[in-house]
């Protein structure tokens, strides 16, 4: 998807095949992250979970690329499906879940849950329908060039750049307090 | 491409997210649809940004992953630090400040 984006950059924009492809991966993405988030949420195994996790953010990662924003893509990939994925399996197996089925992972009273939920994405839909209603994306959408977002880091948004970087600093820190036996 | 398929792509995972936290007891469940959360408010930022064809959504995208990274280290030592202490990263049973 990312070739045929790129292939496009140079003429005027996307033909109306085209965009019916596009609209046709990102309807297949959307089904396969939504159906994988329900599952996270209503699975009985941990590990299962953490692993439905890992295709929704695959597929994120995919519309990302959709969206022309490749280098947020390869980031999703790197941190969400690397290092985050891993950090809570090691998360599943320093607190010894049970490797296999468990029976008790959701409240009693879930249904309430469940009910919030609904009645938010109703509340949600509805305003994001009225709001923005048929905004078209740009049909000469480029992908936004690893370079222009490394110069807006580096320029624009350096103040909170940096105060990023003492935020984690800060949380590597404190996550090394807080874990540490003593 | 509609904006829209995007933002409600997004909330709907949103909502998802919101469901994992209110109705899953497991500590590390909980940060899982956490993440979820975080993750579909990207697809908004980014989206925006492609809409307006401005760099601002993909870059405050990666600071939410940055932060996102931030906050599942430090929660995943808390519940460590509750599994250490009460052999269970049960939420509901971690209840000593309810009158």
């Amino acid at each position: 998807m990312s070739l045929s984006l790129l292939a496009q950059e140079t003429t005027a924009g996307l033909s109306d095949t085209e965009v019916g492809v596009v609209n046709g991966f990102f309807a297949v993405l959307a089904i396969v992250a939504i159906i994988a988030a329900l599952k996270m949420v209503t699975s009985n195994n941990v590990v299962h979970a953490a692993l439905y996790l890992l295709v929704v953010f695959s597929a994120v990662a995919a519309v990302y690329v959709i969206l022309g924003a490749e280098f947020v893509a390869a980031t999703q990939v790197l941190i969400y499906l690397g290092a985050i994925m891993v950090l809570l399996l090691f998360g599943v197996m320093l607190t010894r879940a049970k490797i296999g089925a468990e029976t008790d992972l959701d409240h009693e009273q879930r249904w309430i849950g469940a009910l919030v939920a609904t009645g938010m994405l109703a509340v949600m839909a509805f305003s994001l329908w009225e709001g923005f209603g048929d905004d078209e994306l740009p049909a000469n959408m480029a992908p936004q060039r690893t370079q222009a977002v490394s110069d807006a880091i580096f320029s624009t948004y350096i103040v909170p750049f940096e105060a990023l970087s003492v935020l984690l600093l800060a949380a590597l820190i404190g996550a090394v307090v807080v874990a540490r036996r003593d | 491409m509609l904006l829209n398929q995007f933002l409600i792509f997004a909330a709907v995972l949103f909502c998802i997210g919101v469901y994992g936290v209110l109705a899953r007891k497991n500590g590390v469940l909980i940060l899982m649809s956490i993440e979820l959360i975080l993750n579909s408010v990207n697809i908004n930022l980014v989206a925006f940004g492609a809409m307006n064809g401005d760099v601002g959504g993909q870059v405050f995208a990666l600071f939410v992953i940055a932060v996102a990274a931030a906050e599942v280290g430090v929660g995943l030592a808390i519940v460590l630090l509750i599994y250490r202490n009460r052999r269970s990263i049960d939420v509901a049973e971690a209840n000593l400040l309810k009158g």
